[in-house]
């Protein structure tokens, strides 16, 4: 396996983005950043790879017009995934370990705004017996929620910590839409919004963009003095049927985790788009107590669609680049009340 | 903006079998290779791989394993008023069906409490079928009806699917749009390249830079290239044969597509010069539309070198 290491990242996320759903107007500053960040220009790079969705922007081929950002004469070489960026970072490593290329910029990007986020989610589902009741995000994760509720897998009080920690570590996040410093008196106090769930529970809808740069051996070390080393990339994924799975429990986040490698991890960015999701990805993962969850404070705080679970590769990068970290996991999810989920391991050398 | 669209899917012979069933007011499961039943049947079996083959009737009572309340019902889910999703255990079956339940409110839902499947009134060969579920009591199940043989089997179903979204028009948008409604054409140059480009983009696809400078263009310029449309299609409002053609306006760097009137198809060419008939003043809107077509000025036909680079 060649050594790849994680060298650049940005981030743009607001509740709502003035601008059009390609998200070309953040894109832009994004790449300007991720040049000033690795001292390279457009001809470093040897590959680019992208994660969006045409059911988000509602129209087709809504990629297409994003690689405006890129500016493509002399041509670039360009690949797109329907999916989350952290898959599509996923594929730029694989590009890089063929040998073809050394170095990749990866983005995503999406405005959930444009339309009801929680229905359009639903075009993800089973489409003969789940999608035409159009079962929303957060009706199938409150299903997940109250299972686990009432087989004792965790309370109120716990689900409540998870949003209290998150926001609470969300003050000095610039980027994210729901923080503050936030006790688990003042989320129990919060009503009831789909219940079990409160608002709180669920990330709020957000819109954004966000860039990585990643590279291989020397050209790695050209950009950053401390990379973040890549030396686990998994993903797994479960059957789409929902009575085909456990929702209280997460096989392919374990399978996933196991793969890539936990040991000696003393930081993880989770992406838990709603709170209990986190204390399920936790309990597949086995982490030990003392490791840092989501100091960024995750998904809950902001989950820009294709692009939060990017986030949470780039916000754990960025702890190794500032030694707050020698080990850290990211973990990106898609798909219905985790289905599919990616863990990739980062280590300082 | 609205986007709307019929998914037409074909059934294998599971879910031909279920869908038919559902019609005809009963529900199939499907025997899994450790003998469990589940329904939605499965096409295939999750462990063994097999396909799945044999199909039984399981009660339209059941028992609700978890669900949320939605207190915001959105467009086409199965109830208008606030409703729960819920995992419904059909008596008979052996791993839950998602499906909504009809109370009164969130307090009148509970793990545990026995439902029963209110039929749709119109059946339509989906799950759809199955309108809702709705409490039960504590009554004893009374099967589900047995099925007619016979009966023609339901192969397909159609999806309909609407969307809307809200489009924000980005500022370089919003100027060519308000442009358009006083008659102007904005387009926007690239510091870098200085190409001209007309729809405004917001960066420029060469060299990825924020489009800033602004050029007003004016309505007439050379035709770069064309198609003669002979094929009528749904929807079409101009008697074919017409020409459609790329226009590059002059000034500008990227041609855009519009329809050529006012000749015949036969005599259209490339390089021909051409300009703008605009709909009356009182007609327009924010709209490329305001441009009718584009029409021979009748000037000496351009020179190949001068856009044989906006080819």
């Amino acid at each position: 396996m060649r050594d790849v290491a994680v060298v650049g990242f940005a981030q743009r996320q607001m509740k709502e983005l003035d601008g059009s759903p390609t998200c070309l107007e953040i894109l832009v500053p994004i790449l300007a950043d991720l040049y000033e960040q690795t001292g390279w220009t457009k001809s470093d790079i040897d590959f680019w790879c992208s994660g969006s969705s045409d059911y988000l922007a509602g129209r087709s081929f809504s990629f297409v017009s994003a690689v405006d950002a890129i500016g493509t004469l002399p041509p670039v070489m360009e690949s797109h995934v329907e999916m989350d960026a952290a898959w599509a970072m996923y594929e730029a490593w694989i590009k890089i370990q063929t040998g073809e290329v050394d170095s990749a910029l990866v983005y995503g990007f999406g405005k959930s705004s444009a339309g009801i986020l929680r229905r359009i989610l639903a075009l993800q589902l089973d489409p003969y017996t789940a999608q035409p009741l159009w079962p929303d995000t957060v009706s199938l994760a409150g299903i997940q929620a109250r299972e686990g509720l009432e087989k004792g897998l965790w309370d109120e009080a716990a689900m409540a910590s998870v949003v209290a920690r998150s926001m609470s570590d969300a003050a000095s996040n610039e980027w994210a839409i729901r923080r503050g410093a936030t006790s688990v008196e003042d989320v129990l106090a919060q009503p009831l919004y789909a219940d079990p769930l409160r608002r709180w529970d669920c990330a709020p809808v957000s819109d954004g963009a966000a860039g990585i740069v990643i590279a291989a051996g020397d050209k790695a070390l050209q950009a950053r003095q401390r990379p973040a080393w890549i030396s686990g990339f998994e993903h797994r994924i479960e059957p789409i049927a929902l009575n085909a799975r456990s929702l209280t429990s997460s096989s392919s986040t374990a399978a996933a985790g196991v793969a890539a490698g936990t040991a000696g991890v003393d930081l993880v960015e989770l992406h838990a788009p709603f709170s209990h999701q986190e204390l399920i990805l936790r309990s597949a993962l086995g982490l030990a107590d003392d490791v840092r969850v989501n100091p960024s404070g995750g998904a809950l705080t902001a989950n820009p669609m294709f692009t939060a679970g990017l986030n949470r590769i780039g916000e754990a990068a960025k702890a190794i680049w500032a030694g707050d970290s020698d080990k850290a996991l990211a973990h990106a999810t898609s798909g219905p009340v985790l289905q599919q989920n990616l863990v990739v391991t980062m280590e300082g050398r | 903006m609205k986007v709307e669209f019929d998914y037409t899917r074909s059934l294998g012979p599971v879910l031909s079998a279920f869908m038919s069933a559902l019609k005809q007011h009963s529900v199939l499961g499907g025997v899994l290779a450790d003998g469990r039943v589940v329904v939605p049947p499965p096409e295939y079996d999750p462990v063994t791989h097999a396909a799945i083959t044999e199909l039984v009737p399981v009660s339209d009572v059941g028992t609700v394993l978890s669900w949320s309340w939605v207190a915001d019902p959105v467009s086409q889910q199965p109830l208008e008023v606030p409703f729960a999703f819920a995992q419904v255990l059909l008596d008979g079956a052996d791993a839950p069906l998602l499906h909504a339940v009809s109370v009164a409110s969130a307090s009148d839902m509970a793990t545990g409490m026995r439902v029963r499947v209110k039929w749709a009134e119109e059946p339509t060969g989906t799950i759809r079928d199955i309108a809702f579920f709705e409490a039960a009591g504590d009554d004893a199940s009374d099967g589900s009806a047995s099925m007619e043989f016979g009966a023609p089997e339901v192969t397909g179903i159609v999806s309909p699917v609407n969307l809307a979204y809200d489009y924000a028009a980005s500022p370089e948008e919003t100027k060519f749009f308000r442009g358009l409604a006083e008659g102007k054409l904005f387009g926007q140059r690239c510091p870098v390249c200085e190409k001209v480009y007309i729809p405004p983009r917001g960066a420029c696809p060469v060299d990825g830079v924020p489009t800033a400078e602004e050029i007003e263009l004016p309505d007439r310029g050379t035709l770069t290239t064309f198609c003669v449309v002979n094929v009528p299609f749904q929807g079409q409002t101009i008697p074919i044969p017409y020409v459609s053609a790329y226009v590059l306006l002059d000034g500008a760097d990227i041609a855009f597509l519009h329809l050529i009137l006012d000749i015949e198809a036969a005599d259209v060419r490339m390089g021909m010069r051409v300009e703008a008939v605009w709909k009356p003043r009182d007609e327009w809107t924010t709209s490329l539309d305001n441009i009718k077509y584009f029409r021979p000025t009748g000037e000496p036909d351009a020179d190949y070198d001068t856009y044989k680079h906006h080819l």
